[in-house]
């Protein structure tokens, strides 16, 4: 009775939580009552634990608990403290992947104390846990080694909608022999080897810019695992919590879809790279390439009445949010107007710019959604655009052949002055190339993002 | 109306819930979102413990000490990084 209370405490903790981060001004409260949520659950759910035959916890297991519990606090801790800005979004491919194993590892434990009389319904709750968490475990994994730049590219090779549909159909064979009452260990093991290929072929042809995608989908793959799991072991608050993952995850997954105007199941069936290439260069952008050196760029950002900073991945990678907090400053202190406007999936996650520029103590109410600063774009003197590509290419309105045709934009065109701060006139993400940098306001400032800004700075500072 | 069905019930209306507290979120807190709920899924560590408590023969206790390392880390880094994440969203002093 006190357990089933303090799990519905648990989740009201959760859901209020859950709606506490959906806002700038409460989020970190948000997160914290979710914590206290967890803390509650985890405390309650100790006098329901209990050994096979019903009998207490022995000593041993009761060490191997804590012992886990703190092993996982200390890795865990020891992620949450160390990693870089730019690399959450690894660290929660990495934490994701964790609940999704263990997950699976839950199901297969709880499957070998299956009885003949078990019901079906844990049955077939046990094996989606199972087949689910081990698809998020490995798919995880292989998104962690994308984010890091490992096999960058998309991996395609000949069939493998094929294979990946002949997995399927094994695992759901496999599964139905098990549902039957083959309650057997091996078909067991075999199964989760299957789901774990499936994860790591689901991953493997997509390519690096949609990992955000692939991530928030995992997530809300492993918070059904957990719900599933949750039913197979009668556990209330396992069920409400995964499953408000597992939904919101969802719309989530959607919402990043929908802002780069792509279909969710384009996302997860056609590589991206293999989008006809060919197609934006022979819409032929017209125009050359006009570089500007650091002194001449300064002046320009110096005499701007209004200025729009974009910021891309390539900030985050040369790591110079510092440096570009730094010369926002220096250019308010002379008068200018200076706001930062924020792509929705510009970086490796929705958000990434955000969390990377509050890291630099930029306000948050300097940040600009994509669209309250679009309509105010030709009102702008000069858009400073640092590391991002696609997401202010004007291919997307204008060029209807592009793989990108269609995704919502920053217009820094439509600016007085664009300077584009890049290391090189490589391609972005999508792997096409950008009109922006071909029009007759567009001046290219090539170079380190962080090297060049700091220069910046310093010619600001003395200008 | 059976256990299951109940059960059955409130799956269901969480679905909905999830639905409902997610469709208005700016994208600036995507991430710090995305981060926290994938701590709250965290709650699996429940799931370790009480596998864990019940396991029999040494691949049990493997598997179920590996479910709660990983649970566990999935749980508090989870709520750790979101929170190292939150803690710099300031507004201007």
């Amino acid at each position: 009775m006190i357990t089933s209370l303090a799990f519905l405490i648990a989740a009201v903790l959760f859901i209020l939580g859950i709606k506490m981060l959906a806002s700038p001004k409460t989020a970190r409260k948000g997160n914290l009552i979710a914590g206290v949520g967890m803390v509650l659950a985890l405390l309650a759910v100790l006098p329901q634990l209990h050994g096979s035959h019903g009998e207490g916890v022995s000593l041993w297991k009761w060490l191997l608990i804590i012992v886990g519990i703190l092993l996982g606090l200390f890795v865990g801790a020891a992620g949450a403290y160390k990693v870089k800005m730019t690399a959450m979004p690894q660290m929660v491919a990495l934490f994701n992947g964790a609940g999704g194993g263990a997950a699976a590892l839950v199901a297969a434990i709880e499957f070998a104390h299956l009885t003949p009389t078990s019901s079906l319904v844990f049955v077939i709750s046990m094996l989606c846990a199972a087949m689910i968490g081990a698809v998020s475990l490995s798919g995880s994994i292989i998104a962690f080694f994308k984010l890091e730049g490992h096999f960058d590219k998309p991996v395609t090779y000949p069939a493998q909608q094929l294979l990946n549909g002949l997995l399927f159909v094994i695992s759901a064979l496999l599964a139905l022999v098990m549902a039957m009452g083959s309650h057997s260990m091996v078909l067991m093991c075999l199964f989760l080897v299957i789901a774990l290929a499936l994860g790591v072929l689901m991953v493997m042809p997509i390519g690096g810019a949609d990992m955000p995608v692939v991530i928030s989908l995992l997530n809300s793959f492993t918070g059904l695992a957990v719900a599933a799991d949750g039913f197979a072991i009668d556990n209330v608050a396992m069920i409400i919590a995964g499953t408000l993952v597992g939904s919101s995850g969802t719309i989530l997954t959607l919402a990043m879809c929908k802002a780069m105007n792509r279909p969710v199941t384009n996302v997860l069936f056609s590589a991206f790279g293999k989008v006809d290439a060919t197609a934006s260069a022979a819409a032929g952008a017209t125009g050359s390439v006009k570089s500007v050196h650091a002194d001449e760029a300064a002046l320009l950002l110096g005499m701007a009445g209004r200025l729009v900073i974009v910021p891309g991945y390539g900030l985050a990678v040369a790591q110079a949010q510092h440096q570009v907090r730094q010369l926002a400053d220096e250019l308010a202190k002379k008068g200018v107007e200076v706001v930062f406007a924020i792509h929705p999936v510009a970086g490796r996650m929705p958000g990434h710019m955000n969390v990377l520029l509050a890291e630099a103590d930029v306000p948050y109410d300097q940040l600009i959604e994509m669209e309250s600063i679009n309509p105010e774009m030709d009102r702008v003197d000069v858009c400073l655009v640092i590391g991002a590509n696609d997401v202010v290419n004007p291919a997307a309105h204008e060029d209807k052949s592009s793989p990108i045709y269609g995704m919502p934009i920053i217009e820094a065109e439509k600016s007085g002055t664009v300077i584009v701060m890049k290391r090189s006139m490589g391609k972005g993400f999508a792997g096409i190339e950008n009109a922006l940098f071909l029009r007759d306001n567009c001046r290219m400032l090539f170079g380190d993002a962080k090297a060049s800004l700091q220069e910046l700075v310093t010619l600001v500072k003395a200008g | 109306m059976t256990v299951e069905m109940l059960i059955f019930v409130i799956f269901v209306l969480s679905v909905f819930l999830g639905f409902e507290l997610i469709s208005k979120v700016p994208s600036m807190l995507h991430t710090p979102l995305m981060s926290g709920t994938n701590a709250i899924h965290g709650i699996i560590l429940l799931g370790g413990m009480l596998a864990l408590a019940e396991a029999d023969g040494f691949m049990q206790y493997t598997a179920g000490f590996v479910a709660v390392v990983l649970g566990s880390a999935n749980v508090f880094g989870g709520f750790m990084v979101t929170d190292r994440m939150l803690q710099m969203f300031k507004r201007k002093k």
